[in-house]
């Protein structure tokens, strides 16, 4: 069996052996509780705490703003909902943007039925949140901004200083979804001014099932789990020790290589991009050209659908992803490209690479070996082409997505 | 055989080999269903030979079921009189691809939709005088 190539990492990484190494005693006998205050609840509680340090020091913070969680989608829920239900008397107004994960559009959605008023900030379509209109959209009854670090579709990467800024200014929480781009960019919460920031293990080589939420000390906000004391009352459970620890030693050990690898993986990018361009028409790169997070490549294929370029890949061992694999189950086009402007029916022919680790050059040549005949061979099955493009009235001003139903 | 995602090994086989391929020219009808901006779009041209299908193409914008439902449709009713080509149903074209995953049922329906069209836009010509 031919080698199979991972180009996927944006969905998830593999776990690093060091990691596994780092986890395996508190899954074997390592086993107390953390909360418990005999000999194996201490052990459990050291190991807890040293992980806290690692995350700590990786974003610039205190030990005690970090909280465990269960995943980048929990921290997200906690951020939100937990200021906007602690600070209800303040105001009742959140501001996000149009090209956040789910975890953050459907929390706000939530969130309005709530009774709260949400505002979708538009981008460019680069995917750029503008300062600007952070400052604009803000009220005297806003309580939170929520503006993602960097896009896990197309990966784009957000002028996090400045739109920081303006809500440091007008004295509104800043909250940023930094899942995709902890282990990939250099974060320091104090610098950017960052009130709360969300993460995940799992996107830089660490174990499913664990996330952490920054909180600047002195932000008030709300828990999601009650029924414990375990994280200073924040996140009531008995904490998932094995994967605290393996969180803590995959973001340390991504510290170490995170520059040399964001050039590598930036120069990979490229290499795939630029010989994608060489070999195939009608193909429009997503997201930014250069604010971008490093090994991330959205692109569009007129004509054809990206499930089927997927298929094509897969069946040669080769695995992308369209958009986000979290909306590849439904019909509508990713809310990411429709918001930059893509026309609906060529934002349907998208594809996302997402290099990570294990990707070598030859795994980029390979790419570009295979991916060719696959387009054209799905473009002759399609009616569209040059002579015959999409029709007009399917064009990106008519959002008609809606009436995609099964 | 490989397989993508929770495909049949039949659903990847026609993605990989579809049959009727094309576009009739002087076709005697032709259906068109589907939205690219749903990423689903199929056609269908048939050639009428004494009340039967004769020869039959198509064309699909669409993911991997998408394709493989408009070529095994095609396969379904060629050289079928058109009453028994209106019969085939999606849980037909289905059925012969050893079952679709349900999320994908829908490209079923388009392909059944996409015959009948056909068939219908044949019988409106035939109807309107008989010219192309």
């Amino acid at each position: 069996m031919k080698k199979r190539i991972y180009m996927d990492h944006n969905a998830t990484t593999p776990l690093r052996e060091e990691v596994l190494e780092a986890m395996l005693p508190y899954l074997r006998d390592e086993f107390g509780n953390a909360s418990s205050l005999h000999a194996f609840g201490i052990r459990a509680r050291r190991a807890v705490e040293t992980a806290r340090e690692q995350v700590a020091a990786a974003l610039g913070a205190q030990p005690r703003e970090i909280i465990f969680t269960g995943c980048g989608t929990e921290a997200d829920n906690q951020a939100i909902k937990g200021v906007a239900f602690a600070n209800r008397s303040k105001g009742d107004h959140i501001i996000t943007s149009r090209v956040e994960h789910k975890a953050v559009l459907e929390t706000c959605e939530y969130l309005e039925k709530q009774g709260f008023r949400v505002t979708y900030l538009p981008v460019d379509e680069y995917g750029l949140v503008s300062p600007d209109d952070v400052a604009q959209a803000i009220t005297d009854r806003t309580i939170l901004v929520s503006v993602m670090f960097a896009n896990n579709e197309v990966g784009t990467i957000q002028p996090i200083a400045e739109i920081a800024q303006v809500c440091r200014e007008r004295g509104v929480y800043f909250h940023t979804d930094a899942v995709q781009a902890v282990g990939k960019l250099p974060i320091d919460v104090r610098q950017l001014g960052i009130d709360l920031l969300s993460l995940s293990a799992h996107k830089f080589y660490g174990p499913k099932g664990v996330g952490a939420l920054y909180v600047r000390k002195g932000v008030r906000i709300d828990p999601l789990l009650h029924g414990g004391h375990q994280e200073w009352g924040l996140r009531a459970a008995t904490e998932n020790v094995a994967g605290i620890v393996g969180l803590g030693k995959a973001l340390e050990l991504r510290l170490t290589e995170m520059e040399a690898e964001a050039q590598r993986l930036t120069a990979l990018r490229e290499r795939l991009y630029n010989g994608i361009v060489a070999r195939i028409d009608h193909v429009y790169l997503n997201g930014h050209p250069t604010r971008r997070l490093p090994g991330t490549l959205s692109v569009s294929f007129d004509y054809i659908e990206g499930e089927g370029i997927i298929m094509g890949l897969d069946l040669e061992g080769i695995a992308v992803s369209s958009g986000s694999a979290c909306t590849s189950a439904t019909l509508e086009p990713s809310h990411v490209l429709l918001a930059m402007g893509v026309h609906p029916a060529t934002a349907q022919g998208s594809i996302r690479f997402s290099l990570g680790r294990g990707n070598t050059e030859e795994d980029v040549d390979t790419v570009l070996e295979v991916l060719p005949p696959i387009v054209k061979r799905l473009r002759e099955l399609s009616m569209f082409s040059e002579e015959t493009p999409f029709p007009e009235e399917a064009g990106p001003r008519r959002r008609r997505t809606k009436e995609c139903v099964r | 055989m490989t397989t993508f995602g929770w495909y049949t090994d039949k659903v990847c086989e026609h993605y990989q080999n579809p049959r009727n391929v094309g576009q009739i020219e002087d076709a005697d009808g032709t259906g068109v269903v589907g939205n690219p901006v749903c990423g689903d779009m199929m056609m269908i041209t048939i050639k009428v030979e004494d009340g039967r299908i004769a020869d039959i193409k198509f064309k699909t914008f669409g993911c991997g079921a998408a394709i493989a439902t408009t070529s095994m449709v095609t396969e379904l009713v060629k050289g079928k009189t058109l009453e028994e080509a209106l019969q085939v149903t999606n849980k037909d074209v289905a059925d012969a691809l050893g079952g679709l995953p349900p999320i994908k049922v829908h490209c079923s329906l388009l392909a059944e939709e996409a015959i009948r069209a056909a068939i219908e836009d044949y019988r409106e010509r035939q109807a309107g005088g008989g010219g192309t």
